[in-house]
């Protein structure tokens, strides 16, 4: 046996002519080489299954792979193999890994018909799920889920929650997949179920949180409660979860936004709020814009505008479905004029394999149904090219058709010339249709098309000419009822059309010609009765809906000119009394007793005018997506315009948003305590988890709780190392298993330095920036009250235990935990992007300073406060939130920032001019100053209608300093190279006992900057630096006895000067 | 999500199946192969197939049908795209994906998509990842394995890629020559019509890259002019805050090929279109017909274009063409009635030529409308939006890769209305 016969590696070389040498010996060589996946004779069929029965029970692995990959072919090809299931079962338990996977792939297809003989491998998966190995423990989770025996359910549910709590993200991964095979299963166990998603919402790596939220969706989707707590974190994620996690977790949170938000939409006004949520005008969504820019009443909950962006960015996916889920949540839930972002991408995703288009343009054809503005700029791109397949085609005609405009009709109509001849005749006739619903929509352009669809009746194709006259008679109606002044108008049309019903043989062409003429007798007087002679003569002839168009018309003839038309009219009655069909039949009676009543006649004959020929309204052509807006979009429900089975319904927004703190718990407090905190409730709960499953599997195993308590031991280790990692190290990491299990699983600390190993190199330069929202949520918390700094601590205490220790646990330097918190800190910092808005407003409340008093601003006062985050006009900027109230019995018009008088170098950043303020209303507005690094106040004035106020902002020093984060060892060397004149230093008196939790507040109340992570015992380092320039500030205050010794090094020494004041002052004073 | 896959070839012969929760008869591609009966042609397949009990969401591609069976609702383009992804995923591990291909190594393909899918639901999609899983096959490996009697074909581990947050790449990464290839691809799509006037274009351009670089190099692409760019989509391992701040492309790239990104510039820009052609085409009642059609370059930056094809799809009623061609070689498909005329190279100085006549049905009617031309052609060296390089920088190793950078523009959906 050659090699090269070999080469092909694959399955067919293995079973055809080259077995495993060692089979060459045995005597049933010839059976061997028969094809498995051929259909062969049954008496072969039965004897290859014997030899493969025989290698399964060989003791050579080699020849038992070679079964393995056999069956698998048969199990692939769809062919039965369900006999050899005691012979495969027996293999379960192998050490060679691809049989084993082998063996696992035939057992979750046919457990399931064999669920006695399925059971002898389960305590096989038992022990595989305890295994050292992440990857064994994860495929027998997976197996052990997916073989659905009903017996099994509580040893699943078991695994389940082991496996929940397992250190590998990538077992805990499986197990939110187990969870809805699990709950198929068996969905009374729905809310054991609940409680193990609950814990795997909670999870933070980014692994898991697609997976979690899907379980979530198929299990609970209901259960919109659990999401609260998570929302933060996982709009944080969105970016770094794998493209499908995306998809699945946008789409949940495009419906809990329509549940905890209100209507964007609503801002024009309080009568508004009722109104569809898309509603299409395009003037409005200008005024929109302009009036969003001036603040108006409506503020978005700033949890709704985190969501919205942080989306945003997937609009670059390459993962069509996750740009459409973004779309989707764009369209259902942004304000109207944020919606064009999407525009783009969607049309980018045109030019992808058919299939995708197709569904991008059937969820495009919806939007535009409803709002236009947004894609008409990218009209050209819906133009149709002859390689479209059909569906393709419809699609973009029936959008080109929702996006006609007077301004664009023109080319539009041009364009249809052309698809008007296409050799595709149902195109052609489609695009008949698009050109009768543009003439109906737009009067401008209904004479043009009728001309042309007339021209269109002598085309050679019938299903042309057909349709042109169906859409011919649609129009005529439409004008009809539309101008009654014009009675003689389109005459000539009609004649024309009555003349062709003899060479038209299309029934509903036909009929539309018929109902054209009886309608309109009147005005083709002599024509008419003679249509209906020659219809008569034909009737028995007709295709149903004509003859029923023919009882029609001789109706109405016979109204109208019963003279000549009475006995033809019995003439058709009388055939149509005798059809087969039952509704001619009822027809022709109903019609007799109308037009030509016995002798007693019937009460409603005299009425027969009035019956027949009243006006009938016109048929209004429209799109026929519009219909399907009901449907979240990007939704399969939507596509087939039908309601599938599990379809989630969209809810309308509510008219008041839910409580909003819900959500708070993540990011109001600092994030270290948070970390802090969690993971010591984590422990609990593992514990007692432990402790429950322990007893349950004390018949079972005792090893169990040994593995346990090793793996918690490594976590310290793993977690620390992970701190200094860089990316590289943990993938290599990775690779040795126990470790990486580890510290997965204390998912606070790997998770943090997971995001931070990634970040990290991207985002050097924004890394100071990104920091903020951190700090200043500390800061806000800190700041209010520092007078009295005694009920600070206290309210800190209130606000949760966690708050103050976020200080206090980083300082403890000899804690092994120490560094990995601390980047913790960054890194959570950095996943949450958000600047100010993040923070909800009762927690900003930072110290704020009176700008413009009531007295003196004639009713408006505003104040100011430094949000500590960037500014998002320049990042150079420090930016200042003004809260503006009218205080005043009258509304405030034109508010706006006036001349200012600048030191050179500094900047102002106005807010937009406000429109107006009724009285008692108030409003919040960010301007941004650079100071250029000077304490030199700012003044400008307000002005308010033609009232001027002259004003200043001076920023304290602290202010002027945005946080930066860096090693212990960086600061060492950065503060090396400060000293001397750049150093400034003092000693202050601590008066109580001072902790580091204190210490930290006292210099965050001051200065916004960050802690460096690691320093020594009592030894506490900040570092920032200056907004203007970007000058390096670094502080150090150590503690000894009851001196604090407090360093300061800052290239400009004023600067470092007077932070060194402020903080003496600060310290000294707590 | 997708319960269960089914691939049909051209013949209705559902040759593979795989189930990702209970079992499926294959019988529910009956509404499959009902529906495909419906359509004049493959491509005209609806996507989505509604059945009383299940939606059949498939795609077509290399003459193959991937049918998904959905139970619930699930979003289609997270199946479609799923479904494409499988695809490249053969064609990553086997270099296409054909039937026999995926007869051949029947059991790589279900272990592959036992492992993309858990529950129906993606579990390890990366390519990285899943070649570390299950090794693709391997002419050497095979004598190894045969000569050791071990099989190495599927792994213990959990490949590193999984659980780090750059899934893409995998570390240990050893190159001889390290290298860095970057193909810059522009396709034009227009639509031309009979006078010559443009009726739209727009460019989609695509950066395929191959990357052949060890440990875990940082790259950076500059470009000239990166404000031209303003439609574009990533691989996941593009900094997207990086090219929103600073319109630089920062990534650890995956190992080998891969498309790093694609943009689209819109109908609104004007885009060089670089042929033309002149064409006569006419039906004349009873013979027949004239057809003579001339291209030429237009704007092509002074260089050649290359690879030219045109394709002439007749209407039914043509029975034959006889032609001469000036340069190159046609062919016309009786029964498709497609003529395809392979030019080659446009030479500027004696444009290319073909014509001749068209032989009709006796009896039936003269076409009422011209055949639309698809014309496909390549200029190599160049960018048709004029987007540009600016250099490639390396972080994170030591050594010196060669960089090389290509410039290709070709048709896209260029179509010739006459």
């Amino acid at each position: 046996m050659s090699a090269g016969i070999m080469a092909g590696n694959g399955f067919q070389t293995s079973y055809a002519n080259d077995k495993p040498p060692s089979s060459t010996g045995s005597g049933e060589a010839a059976e061997m080489s028969t094809d498995p996946a051929s259909s062969s004779f049954f008496t072969s069929d039965f004897k290859r299954h014997e030899d493969l029965k025989a290698m399964l029970d060989s003791n050579k692995d080699t020849q038992k792979l070679e079964a393995m990959k056999r069956i698998i072919g048969m199990v692939a090809k769809g062919k039965d193999a369900s006999d050899l299931f005691p012979a495969v079962v027996k293999n379960v338990v192998s050490k060679n890994l691809e049989i084993k996977k082998l063996v696992y792939v035939y057992l979750t297809r046919y457990a399931e018909e064999q669920q006695d003989l399925a059971l002898l491998s389960i305590s096989t998966f038992q022990r595989a799920l305890r295994d050292p190995n992440q990857l064994i423990r994860a495929s027998a989770l997976r197996v052990l889920s997916s073989i659905r025996v009903s017996v099994i359910t509580p040893i699943m549910m078991l695994a389940i929650k082991e496996a929940v709590m397992d250190m590998s993200p990538y077992v805990r991964k499986t197990a939110a997949h187990a969870i809805p095979k699990l709950y198929s299963l068996d969905p009374e166990v729905k809310d054991q179920l609940i409680e193990v998603i609950e814990r795997l919402l909670g999870d933070k790596t980014t692994l898991v949180a697609g997976s979690a939220i899907q379980a979530f969706e198929e299990v609970c989707p209901e259960r919109i409660d659990l999401i609260h707590k998570n929302y933060r974190k996982l709009c944080n994620l969105l970016v770094d979860v794998e493209e499908w996690g995306q998809v699945v977790i946008i789409n949940m949170l495009t419906r809990y936004s329509r549940t905890q938000f209100i209507s964007p939409n609503q801002a024009d006004g309080p009568g508004d709020a009722d109104r569809p949520f898309y509603e299409d005008s395009d003037k409005e969504e200008e005024e929109e814009e302009v009036s969003e820019m001036k603040k108006t009443p409506y503020m978005m909950d700033h949890d709704h505008r985190l969501l919205l962006r942080q989306a945003k960015p997937l609009l670059n996916s390459r993962n069509a479905a996750v740009v459409m889920a973004v779309g989707q949540l764009y369209h259902h839930c942004a304000p109207k004029s944020e919606g064009n972002v999407m525009a783009k991408a969607l049309i980018r995703l045109l030019r992808s394999q058919k299939e995708i288009q197709y569904v991008v343009l059937s969820n495009v054809a919806t939007m535009t149904s409803r709002r236009k503005g947004m894609f008409e700029p990218h009209l050209k791109s819906f133009y149709i090219r002859s390689s479209d397949p059909l569906h393709i085609k419809l699609l973009k005609l029936e959008i080109l058709t929702n996006l006609a405009t007077e301004s664009n009709i023109s080319t539009i109509l041009r364009e249809f010339q052309t698809y008007v001849t296409s050799p595709d005749k149902d195109f052609a006739a489609a695009t008949i249709q698009a050109i009768g619903r543009c003439a109906s929509n737009i009067a401008e352009v209904t004479d043009t098309c009728l001309n042309g669809l007339v021209h269109l009746m002598s085309n050679r194709d019938e299903s042309v000419v057909a349709e042109s006259v169906v859409v011919i008679k649609k129009l005529l109606q439409m004008r009809k009822s539309g101008h009654k002044h014009t009675p003689s108008e389109h005459k000539d049309i009609i004649v024309h059309m009555a003349k062709m019903v003899d060479k038209i043989t299309v029934p509903m062409a036909r009929a539309s010609i018929l109902w054209l003429i009886g309608e309109y007798s009147e005005r083709v007087p002599k024509i008419a009765p003679d249509v209906l002679r020659k219809m008569a003569k034909g009737f028995i002839n007709e295709e149903d809906i004509v003859k029923l168009q023919i009882l029609n018309l001789a109706a109405k003839l016979c109204i109208t000119n019963a003279k000549q038309c009475k006995l033809l009219c019995q003439y058709v009655f009388n055939l149509a009394k005798y059809d087969q069909n039952y509704d001619i039949r009822d027809r022709s009676r109903f019609l007799r007793q109308l037009i030509l009543p016995g002798e007693n006649g019937s009460a409603l004959a005299k009425y027969a005018k009035k019956i027949f020929l009243a006006t009938k309204p016109a048929p209004v052509l429209e799109s026929k997506f519009k219909d399907r807006d009901h449907y979240q979009l990007g939704t399969l429900s939507h596509l087939l315009n039908i309601k599938c089975h599990g379809y989630q319904e969209l809810p309308e927004w509510p008219e008041v948003a839910p409580d909003t703190s819900v959500r708070n718990v993540e990011v109001v407090m600092p994030y270290v305590p948070k970390a802090h905190h969690v993971q010591h409730k984590k422990k609990k709960e593992s514990k007692s988890f432990y402790s429950e499953s322990e007893s349950s599997q004390e018949e079972e195993t005792e090893d169990s709780s040994d593995e346990e308590e090793d793996e918690s031991s490594d976590e310290d280790s793993g977690s620390e190392e992970n701190s200094d990692d860089s990316e590289k190290d943990i993938s290599k990491k990775v690779s040795s298993e126990e470790e990486s299990d580890s510290d997965d699983d204390e998912s606070d600390s790997e998770d943090s330095s997971e995001e931070d190993s990634s970040d990290d190199s991207v985002e050097k330069i924004v890394t100071p920036v990104k920091k903020q929202p951190k700090t200043k949520t500390k800061a806000a918390t800190t700041t209010k009250p520092t007078t009295s700094s005694a009920d600070l601590l206290l309210d800190l205490d209130d606000l949760g235990p966690s708050s103050g220790s976020s200080v206090a646990v980083t300082p403890a330097g000899g804690n092994m935990l120490t560094p990995t918190l601390a980047t913790g800190i960054s890194n959570i910092s950095i996943q949450d992007t958000p600047p100010a808005q993040i923070i909800p407003p009762s927690i900003v409340q930072a110290k704020s300073y009176e700008l413009l008093n009531r007295m003196t601003g004639n009713g408006l006062s505003i104040t100011y406060q430094f949000t500590r985050t960037v500014s998002v006009f320049s990042p150079k900027m420090v930016s200042i939130e003004l809260k503006l109230t009218n205080n005043s019995d009258d509304t405030l018009t034109s508010i706006k920032i006036g001349d200012k008088k600048l030191q050179s170098g500094m900047e102002i950043q106005e807010f937009p001019e406000i429109g107006s303020m009724t009285a008692g209303m108030s409003t919040t507005c960010l301007i941004g100053i650079n100071f250029n690094d000077t304490i030199q106040p700012a003044k400008f004035a307000i002005c308010v209608g033609d009232n001027k106020y002259s004003v200043s902002i001076t920023a304290p020093v602290g202010e002027l300093i945005q946080p930066y984060s860096m090693s212990n060892a960086e600061f060492n060397t950065q503060q090396g190279k400060l000293s001397g004149m750049n150093e400034n230093s003092g000693k202050t008196v601590i008066g109580v006992e001072k902790d580091a939790k204190s210490i930290c507040l006292c210099v965050h109340s001051v200065a916004n900057v960050i802690q460096v992570p690691g320093s020594a015992e009592n030894v506490y380092r900040f570092s920032g630096k200056t907004v203007g320039t970007g000058t390096m500030v670094l502080m150090s205050v150590v503690v000894a006895d009851d001196n604090a010794k407090i360093t300061v090094n800052c290239e400009k020494m004023v600067i470092g000067s007077m932070l060194l004041k402020d903080l003496k002052t600060s310290i000294a004073k707590s | 999500m997708i319960h269960s896959l089914f691939v049909i070839n051209n013949t209705g012969d559902v040759f593979m199946e795989k189930h990702w929760k209970s079992v499926i008869n294959k019988s529910i591609c009956d509404y499959f192969f009902e529906a495909q009966g419906k359509a004049s042609c493959p491509e005209d397949v609806c996507p989505v197939i509604n059945t009383p009990h299940h939606y059949l969401i498939n795609i077509y591609r290399n003459s193959l049908y991937f049918v998904a069976v959905v139970t619930t609702e699930v979003p289609p383009l997270f199946v479609l795209e799923f479904l494409h992804r499988i695809c490249d995923t053969f064609e990553d591990y086997f270099n296409e994906c054909n039937e026999s291909i995926l007869k051949e190594h029947y059991v790589i393909v279900y272990e592959i998509l036992d492992e993309m899918l858990d529950n129906g639901f993606p579990l390890a999609v990366e390519s990285n990842v899943l070649k570390e899983l299950i090794k693709p096959p391997n002419f050497l490996r095979t004598i190894t394995d045969t000569v050791t009697g071990k099989s190495t074909g599927v792994s213990g581990i959990l490949p590193t890629g999984q659980l780090s947050n750059i899934p893409w790449r995998r570390t240990g990464v050893k190159y001889a020559n390290n290298e860095a290839y970057f193909d810059i691809i522009e396709e034009i799509d227009a639509i031309i019509d009979k006078s010559g006037t443009t009726v739209t274009a727009e460019t989609q351009g695509y950066i395929d890259c191959l990357i052949k670089l060890s440990g875990m190099p940082d790259l950076t692409l500059t470009f000239v002019n990166a404000r031209l760019l303003d439609d574009v989509s990533f691989h996941p391992c593009v900094r997207f805050k990086r090219w929103e701040n600073e319109k630089i492309l920062s990534f650890v790239p995956p190992d080998g090929h891969f498309r790093l990104m694609s943009y689209h510039i819109g109908a609104q820009n004007m885009v060089a279109i670089p042929v033309y052609l002149r064409h006569t085409i006419n039906y004349r009642e009873g013979s027949g017909g004239r057809f003579d059609v001339t291209v030429g370059p237009k704007q092509t930056m002074g260089k050649t274009v290359e690879n030219v094809v045109l394709e002439v799809p007749f209407p039914k009623t043509v029975l034959n063409v006889t032609l001469t061609a000036s340069q190159g070689k046609y062919s016309f498909d009786p029964v498709s009635k497609m003529m395809t005329w392979d030019v080659g190279k446009i030479d500027t100085a004696k444009l290319p030529n073909i014509r001749g006549n068209i032989t009709i049905q006796t009896g039936s009617p003269i076409p009422e409308s011209n055949p639309v031309i698809n014309v496909q052609f390549t200029i190599s060296q160049m960018a048709v939006s004029g987007i540009k390089v600016n250099r490639l920088d390396m972080y994170g190793e030591k050594y010196k890769p060669f960089k090389g950078v290509k410039y290709i523009t070709r048709a896209g959906k260029f179509q010739v209305r006459t």
